[in-house]
């Protein structure tokens, strides 16, 4: 059923909207920021801020536009005088007792204390010489710090802990200009989601340890990507500095994680900015030899041939991690044969975000297990193990592998090709090691537990000769020589697969764009 | 009467009669003087016919905003099936009214059969009184009425027979004067901050525990039995100015005053009467400079004000200040208005709840600027400052606490500018803010 | 978290003796019956903690959490907000003037100066050398008509106290 819908006019935009929706909401879609510091979508909201004051027609007072509902015909003033003249005034509040120490602080450059009053705030100050409030910093837990004397007490951190993560270790302390964000001497802020407060604070009193004094904002290039720490999904942004990964930080998507991700996805990221990467193709001169580096074309003919000369069965031992594009080459390459492709799911605690439905670090700690379900493999791991034993071929997608594993790979039969981003000691083994991109090195697509496939983007160039696994396989699979039919891009990969697999049929990278899109479910599918 | 002096002859003592009297404090006190009787007359009548009649005296709430108490009972939703609440809010702490304390110090049975009725008139089976922590004497006197009257069958499953039950649970407060703000009170009940809460809901559809709640002045609840017992009629005969404005009205005077204490008037008495006459003036040799008529929230008055103006919800208005909770601040020629505008600014500092910006910054800032001048140290521009502080103080916040302090400075610096000035000028000795 | 065994914070007496044991428990569950939530139980439990220890220690604070279901946190945020819960030892004898308006118009200030000096604590919130006596001065106690009032110990509210009245007073008080 359609929701009822109301026309406002917003700032001189008439637009319609839904019924019950809060101004600060419909003022978005009239392409109108409403200046807010305690409203967050995924909060509740305690209007105690007063900074998205706004006026209203017929209202004897301004209203705050993040609890004020959208009525017919009401007519909206966001940058009328009287409102603008409320925010300047809430701005001067804010700051006459902020420190101002913005050169030593992480969150500039990004900060909304920062920016509204860089857009609407007064020139000077008139507060004076008096003392302003003075707090030490808090240590709140194993990555958080507060840094009182910056709070504007917007409480957000408190309502996420209190309302989200239905875990309430903060408070509010005191009360006046006395007040603080307090928490208990013997509970810690060390919930798995308690990260989130430090993206939740609109300054920069709530601070993440791991990137204290790292890196200025301006420095930062963002790119959209997909958290690989589990089958969740959710959608990150992978802030680089100079390439090297810094930060992990939430992207919101009101479907898969809203505006959250845990702390077990946020602190996954030293492995981006490894140095023992293969950076070269690596080719064995004789069955007991030494690898040598090697040109990519010669590396790609003798993987042909290999494939090609294979008598007997194919296994692939894939990381959970490769892309949907990656996996689905790989597998396409050996197609001829009798495969068995599995990929290796890491398993921890489950650890849900108790106040948003289907939200949680899920115990299969790989993003794109459903992803390789859908091309082909399965998750056992050991039958897998136990193929590789009779096979001819042996194809390693970047899996990591265990001491069991490499034990049970020594010696077997087939020829072992590994398409791998670290110089692990077990890759001496293989006939030939090919360099290949992290997700964070290209561009791809996961399908989360929901089915929904979900693009990421490149983050950080790729180190040296290495390659994306699915153009390793398509340059495979049509041979030497110049061949039109080959993907350029992870789109045309994709492309690839949609014809070959009718779950993804009609579905084009620019279709899923960046909010992703959740597959027809099929008919008698188990997982 | 004006308590602890003899009442005067130009009171209409209805609440406040037996103010002073002991005896009326047990039960049985109570029941001789007459107590009891519009509790038992109540329970005969209909929830409806009840906030019907309370509708008829024209009784409004005396806490301060002065809404009509019937039309208030009539917003709780009927046959809903959960549980309703009354709450009795004896939080009293608005500098400058004692009021609510004589009532429950000297007759909390009143106060017990006002609340009784008022529950059954909503369809609350439950009743919270919420006294504020340092009114130990009230507590005290509230504990051993409460016990008793559920030990002689007013309260309890089957009051008086009835067949009503009718709970009464007093909570004690400690320490905050935000929560005599209504929303602030029912979180306090819940055991939270007493922050203020936004509105809508109201509490008619979500109010103590999220359930429908109405919150009643002490004085309010306390007339009740009074109009039950003679008639909406009656009380709203006792009217001497505006007919919106009915009953009597219990004005705490204080301050710089021969004879403080609570006098109970009708409304639209003239405030020179009360003053001059029922207070005994001004202390010798000392003529009237200020007063603030309605707790210390409301505009300051100047004596030409408050001797021409008329004591009730609209003369206040009329004279450019409010009605307020009444509770009266007089001050005489040798206040010091920068200070005491001073100590006002200090109190609000101290008790906003924190909440919204306007009020956890600018009260404290507001309290520096004004010290700043009392310390010989201010500026030209400190007026135009703190004018446009209040003004970003005013109308922007969830509850008025902000609001109210910006009130006494504005009237303050309207009509007492020059004790600023003398200030900043130098004329005047700088005094050491703070004792 | 075992209640007799945590340790105390910040120089306090070391081990913390549970609260709501006996009697105490017993009226705490009659409280419980008086409200439809626990939570709504924090401020007669907190009362109850201060009249039991005469402060509400951090330990304290973390059993009242365990008894109504709530955190140590929250708990906390709660305690802070109302100025009658005393987070310190205080004095054997704990008083509170009034200086709000009314009452400083009437001398409220000669008062406090009087129960300062004869009571020994010199300043307001500091508690005196005998640590019988601390004096803070507190907003408005709705009595204005009787300057200046003053509460002893949570429980004696004391009207019109003039400086000559206090040294009486202050005997009451050993």
């Amino acid at each position: 059923m359609a929701d009822e819908l109301v026309n406002v006019t917003i700032d001189g935009a008439r637009i319609s909207v839904p019924k019950g929706m809060t101004i600060i909401e419909a003022a978005k879609q009239a392409g109108v920021l409403v200046p807010h510091y305690c409203y967050h979508p995924s909060l509740p909201s305690p209007a105690v801020c007063r900074m998205c004051l706004v006026e209203v027609e017929k209202a004897p007072k301004l209203m705050p536009a993040c609890v004020t509902t959208v009525a017919e015909g009401q007519v909206v003033h966001v940058n009328s005088e009287g409102a603008k003249k409320a925010r300047q005034g809430v701005l001067e509040f804010l700051l006459i007792n902020h420190p101002l120490d913005c050169p030593i602080c992480d969150q500039s450059g990004e900060c909304e204390l920062q920016d509204y009053t860089f857009q609407e705030g007064r020139a000077g100050s008139r507060y004076g010489d008096y003392a302003k409030r003075y707090n030490p910093v808090e240590d709140f837990g194993p990555d958080i710090l507060y840094v009182a004397n910056r709070c504007i007490l917007c409480t957000r951190c408190v309502r996420f802990m209190d309302d989200v993560a239905e875990t309430p270790v903060l408070n509010v302390s005191e009360r006046g200009d006395r007040a603080y964000i307090g928490i208990a001497e013997e509970q810690l802020l060390d919930h798995p989601w308690a990260g989130n407060v430090v993206d939740l604070c609109p300054v920069g009193s709530l601070l993440s340890k791991d990137f204290l004094h790292k890196a200025r904002a301006w420095d930062l290039d963002k790119s959209a990507s997909i958290c690989p720490g589990c089958s969740q999904g959710c959608n990150m942004t992978i802030d680089t500095r100079d390439e090297v990964v810094v930060r992990l930080r939430p992207r919101p998507n009101m479907d898969v994680n809203r505006h959250f991700m845990c702390d077990h996805g946020r602190m996954n990221y030293r492995w981006l900015n490894r140095g023992d990467r293969i950076e070269a193709p690596l080719l064995r001169e004789s069955p007991a030899g030494r690898h040598v580096a090697s040109d990519w074309d010669t590396a790609l003919d003798r993987v042909g041939q290999i494939v090609r000369d294979a008598e007997g069965p194919a296994v692939i031992l894939a990381s959970g991690r490769a892309s949907v594009e990656s996996l689905a080459l790989v597998r396409m390459l050996v197609d001829r044969l009798t495969v068995t492709a599995v990929v290796r799911v890491p398993l921890g605690d489950e650890a849900p975000l108790a106040g948003i439905a289907n939200l949680a670090l899920r115990a299969e700690r790989a993003p794109n297990a459903d992803g390789a379900e859908l091309v082909g493999y399965s998750r056992d791991w050991a039958g897998g193990l136990r193929a590789a034993a009779n096979a001819a071929v042996v194809i390693v997608l970047d899996a990591e592998l265990d001491e069991a594993d490499t034990a049970a790979l020594a010696g077997i039969p087939g020829e072992l090709v590994v398409l791998g981003t670290v110089a692990h000691d077990w890759v001496r083994q293989a006939a030939v090691v090919l360099p290949i991109t992290t997700f964070a090195e290209e561009n791809g697509t996961f399908v989360n537990r929901d089915r929904r496939v979900q693009r990421f983007q490149q983050a950080r160039s790729q180190p040296g000769m290495a390659r994306p696994a699915w153009w390793v396989a398509s340059e495979v699979l049509a041979g030497p020589g110049p061949d039109a039919d080959v993907p350029s891009t992870a789109a045309e990969a994709f492309d690839m697969v949609a014809e070959r697999y009718p779950v993804f049929a009609g579905l084009s990278h620019a279709d899923i764009g960046f909010g992703g899109r959740t597959l027809a479910a099929e008919a008698g599918a188990t997982r | 009467m004006g308590f602890p002096y003899p009442s005067d002859p130009r009171e209409t003592v209805v609440l406040s009669k037996y103010f002073g009297d002991a005896g009326a404090r047990s039960f049985d006190g109570w029941t001789q003087r007459g107590g009891y009787e519009g509790l038992k007359k109540a329970l005969t009548m209909t929830p409806e016919t009840i906030i019907d009649e309370v509708k008829l005296s024209g009784l409004r709430g005396r806490g301060g905003a002065g809404f009509p108490t019937g039309l208030k009972w009539s917003f709780m939703p009927k046959g809903d099936g959960k549980p309703h609440y009354l709450v009795c809010n004896a939080d009293e702490s608005e500098p400058g009214t004692f009021k609510d304390r004589e009532i429950m110090r000297w007759t909390p049975h009143g106060l017990i059969e006002g609340c009784a009725i008022g529950a059954y008139a909503i369809g609350a089976e439950r009743c919270y009184i919420y006294i504020r922590g340092e009114f130990t004497d009230p507590w005290r006197e509230m504990t051993q009425a409460v016990a008793e009257a559920y030990a002689r069958g007013a309260l309890g499953a089957d009051a008086f027979g009835s067949g009503q039950r009718i709970d009464i649970v007093l909570h004690r407060g400690a320490g905050a004067y935000i929560c005599g703000e209504e929303t602030a009170l029912m979180n306090s009940i819940e055991g939270k901050r007493g922050n203020p809460r936004i509105k809508p809901p109201f509490p008619a559809q979500a109010g103590l525990f999220a359930l429908p709640t109405t919150i009643n002045n002490v004085e309010t609840l306390a007339a009740v039995p009074h109009i039950m017992v003679r008639g909406g009629e009656w009380y709203k005969s006792l009217c001497l100015s505006n007919p919106k404005s009915t009953g009597t009205k219990l004005i705490s005077v204080c301050g710089q005053i021969q004879r403080p204490g609570n006098y109970e008037i009708t409304m639209g008495t003239p405030m020179k009467e009360l003053i001059y006459d029922m207070c005994g003036g001004l202390r010798p040799g000392r003529t009237l400079k200020a007063v603030i008529p309605g707790g210390s929230s409301v505009p300051i008055m100047n004596a030409v004000e408050a001797e021409s103006c008329l004591m009730d919800y609209e003369g206040l208005v009329a004279a450019g200040s409010m009605l307020g909770s009444a509770g009266m601040i007089v001050m005489d020629d040798t206040a010091d208005m920068v200070y005491q505008i001073w100590r006002l600014a200090r109190f609000y500092a101290h008790e906003s709840c924190a909440q919204c910006t306007q009020c956890r910054e600018g009260t404290a800032w507001t309290t520096r600027i004004l010290e700043r001048i009392l310390a010989g140290k201010g500026t030209d521009t400190d007026f135009q400052l703190l004018l446009d502080l209040a003004d970003n103080m005013t109308g922007k916040t969830i509850c008025v606490l902000s609001d109210s302090c910006a009130a006494p400075v504005v009237s303050g610096i309207q009509k007492f500018r020059g004790e600023f000035e003398a200030y900043i000028s130098g004329s005047r000795q700088p005094v050491v803010a703070g004792v | 978290m075992s209640l007799t065994t945590t340790p105390a914070a910040g120089g306090h007496d070391g081990v913390h003796e549970p609260v709501f044991v006996g009697d105490t428990r017993a009226r705490l569950e009659q409280y419980f019956t008086l409200y439809p939530t626990k939570q709504a139980c924090l401020l007669p439990a907190l009362w109850m903690v201060q009249e039991a220890r005469g402060w509400i220690s951090e330990p304290a604070i973390g059993e009242v959490a365990e008894v109504l279901g709530v955190t140590p946190a929250y708990v906390k945020g709660v305690v802070t907000f109302y100025t009658m819960y005393h987070t310190h030892p205080v004095g054997r004898h704990f008083i509170q003037v009034c200086t709000t308006t009314p009452c400083g118009l009437c001398g409220a200030e000669d008062t406090v100066r009087a129960l300062l000096q004869q009571t020994g604590c010199g300043d307001l919130g500091a508690t005196s050398p005998d640590g019988r006596f601390t004096v803070v001065e507190v907003e408005c106690l709705g009595a204005c008509g009787f300057p200046t009032p003053i509460v002893v110990d949570d429980a004696d509210f004391i009207e019109s106290v003039t400086p000559d009245k206090v040294p009486e007073i202050l005997a009451r008080y050993p």
